[in-house]
């Protein structure tokens, strides 16, 4: 990947988490600490990885996404307003009875959403049948998801693993957001998950492990699931909760609450300090 | 007339006879075609039937995901497991993003007989019910079964369909004028004293309640109410207004299904006396399925009682 496009890749992430924090500010609810650390991935997906058409977002033949954790809709809405789906004044009615924008990630009302997510364990299924169907009508599109590491505890996830590598879906690749914190502490002591690669490698898939946060490792992975036939891909992207605001950063707390104005004023500082210093690279 | 077959088998066959003309029809079963009948749709096109194994909560959101696709999933296991263990499936995974997405239950009921309470699934309309947008039907037949398999695949939404599993005769393919429609039911037999409102195999048992009645100079009108939600509210309002007093009759717990519905609406718009049969909140048992009904009062016998008891109410 040459420097300016892994600077464009970071900016319009940080650009992201911005917009991100803001609307969890805003709405005074919301997810920030999930949504921060899966953001370089997600950004990655839209901006490089994927195929789609913000001015046809239904477009049969495009790429599929599904954020299996919903509840990281703080990550998906600036994401899509970002990459020009809708207007980013549309983010201010996140979580609003004034519009549509709803706490989870929403499909009807957001366009550039393909699945209405946010009960844990059910997205995973959806991206498989999504997968399913582009075999079946023998359409080379292909379909990505992000679930979270504490999810991988819903016996959902797993069903969905046996049958991803049961119909050879090679078309399907799927990424953990690694960032080791769920609502009730380390997922290591609310429900130790791993090791992660030998349960995946165990259920039939591809599984890479990388540094979540670094472009070249995420673009990477995403070309090499492409070349795998026969098995759906599993990145495993090793992350920081709450990545780019200090505070928020590896803090359990934050996994599901909004930053008071003090606190907002300081992730803002932060993330706006962080897109100036990529704008003048 | 007559002719006896399981309304499962009935939906099994109507799958496969329509698999050529829907290309995008899709069915999914959790390790049970061989008793929920898709197995037929298996047989005549392999490359559209989809065994997920015993795991009905993935099976339900693989579905949601090819409907996004543009598909029309079918997905099968007992109303159990399709509409008790992924319940929750069916609701954020197909009805909240209304992905047309059809959830059949098979071996709905006691008439499951003998394995017993845990496989006896009387909640199931209840549950399906009570999630907004999604349609709730039990065709009662063979003939009507086909009919409703049809106009499912036509229909652009979620839905839940029950299917039983003992064979039944074959009542509405004799009715003058009949005409399957989703969310309209169908009046059997007329009469003027009590309506008994019927879904499912209780259709039959009802119209023999009806016989039973006519014996002893009651006269009671029989309707088929094979689509529960969005109920037919016209042709109930219609049968108190003429009738005076209302049966409901179901193979479910009273509580939630047909009778709910049906007293919901009349103590809104027209309050009757009401009398609900089915299951009065109890677990089923283990035993030939007769002989579980029988134990339950599920009979044409007790239904005729309590339309007796319904008349009795009128002032």
């Amino acid at each position: 990947m040459d420097t300016a496009t892994r600077n464009c890749l970071a900016l319009n992430a940080a650009k992201a988490r911005l917009l991100g924090v803001e609307m969890v500010y805003r709405a005074q609810s919301g997810h920030p600490g999930g949504s921060l650390s899966c953001m370089d991935v997600l950004t990655d997906l839209y901006f490089r990885e994927m195929n789609v058409d913000p001015k046809n977002p239904k477009n049969p033949d495009r790429d599929r996404f599904v954020m299996s954790k919903g509840h990281c809709s703080p990550a998906v809405y600036p994401v899509l307003a970002l990459r020009g789906f809708f207007p980013v004044e549309d983010l201010k009615m996140f979580r609003s009875i004034d519009g549509h924008m709803s706490g989870h990630v929403e499909m009807h009302y957001n366009p550039g959403v393909d699945m209405s997510t946010g009960s844990l364990g059910q997205g995973i299924s959806t991206a498989v049948g999504m997968a399913l169907a582009g075999k079946i009508a023998k359409k080379d599109y292909r379909v990505y998801a992000i679930l979270g590491d504490g999810e991988l505890a819903e016996g959902q996830v797993w069903e969905a693993m046996m049958a991803a590598a049961k119909y050879k879906l090679d078309n399907l690749c799927a990424c953990v957001d690694v960032n080791g914190l769920q609502i009730d502490g380390p997922t290591a002591e609310v429900m130790p998950t791993e090791p992660l690669d030998k349960k995946f490698e165990a259920f039939g898939w591809h599984v890479i492990k990388i540094d979540g946060h670094d472009f070249d490792a995420i673009d990477a992975a995403y070309a090499e699931a492409k070349t795998v036939k026969g098995q759906p891909t599993m990145i495993l992207a090793k992350t920081t909760k709450g990545k780019g605001v200090s505070f928020m950063e590896n803090n359990v707390g934050w996994h599901g609450k909004a930053p008071n104005d003090e606190q907002f004023a300081v992730a803002k500082a932060e993330l706006e300090a962080r897109i100036k210093e990529l704008e003048g690279k | 007339m007559g002719e006896k077959i399981a309304t499962r088998n009935a939906y099994g066959m109507a799958l496969a006879a329509l698999a050529p003309k829907y290309p995008e029809l899709v069915v999914f079963d959790a390790d049970l075609a061989g008793a929920t009948m898709s197995k037929f749709f298996k047989e005549a096109c392999p490359e559209r039937f989809f065994d997920m194994g015993i795991a009905e909560a993935n099976m339900t959101g693989v579905a949601a995901g090819m409907a996004t696709c543009g598909f029309k999933p079918f997905i099968n296991s007992f109303a159990m497991f399709s509409a008790g263990r992924a319940w929750e499936q069916v609701r954020n995974s197909i009805a909240y993003p209304r992905l047309n997405v059809k959830v059949v239950g098979s071996h709905g009921g006691l008439s499951v007989g003998e394995d017993g309470a845990t496989h006896q699934c009387i909640e199931d309309f209840a549950l399906m019910r009570a999630i907004p947008g999604m349609m709730v039907l039990c065709p009662c037949d063979g003939y009507e079964m086909e009919q409703a398999v049809q106009a499912l695949i036509e229909y652009d939404g979620p839905a839940y369909m029950r299917l039983g599993r003992l064979a039944v005769e074959t009542v509405t393919d004799t009715i003058p004028g009949y005409k399957f429609e989703l969310g309209k039911g169908v009046t059997l037999r007329d009469g003027k004293d009590v309506t008994i409102i019927a879904v499912g195999m209780n259709v039959q048992m009802s119209l023999k309640a009806a016989e039973l009645l006519e014996k002893e100079g009651i006269s009671a009108r029989v309707i088929d109410m094979h689509t529960i939600k969005p109920l037919d509210e016209a042709l109930v309002l219609k049968a108190a207004e003429e009738t005076g007093a209302i049966v409901t009759t179901e193979e479910a717990n009273i509580l939630g299904g047909l009778g709910s519905a049906v007293c919901e609406l009349l103590s809104e718009k027209c309050p009757t006396p009401v009398v609900r049969h089915g299951v009065n909140d109890e677990f089923g048992r283990s035993g030939v399925a007769p002989k579980v009904l029988e134990a339950y009062g599920i009979t044409a016998e007790v239904i005729a009682e309590k339309a007796k008891q319904a008349i009795a109410l009128k002032k």
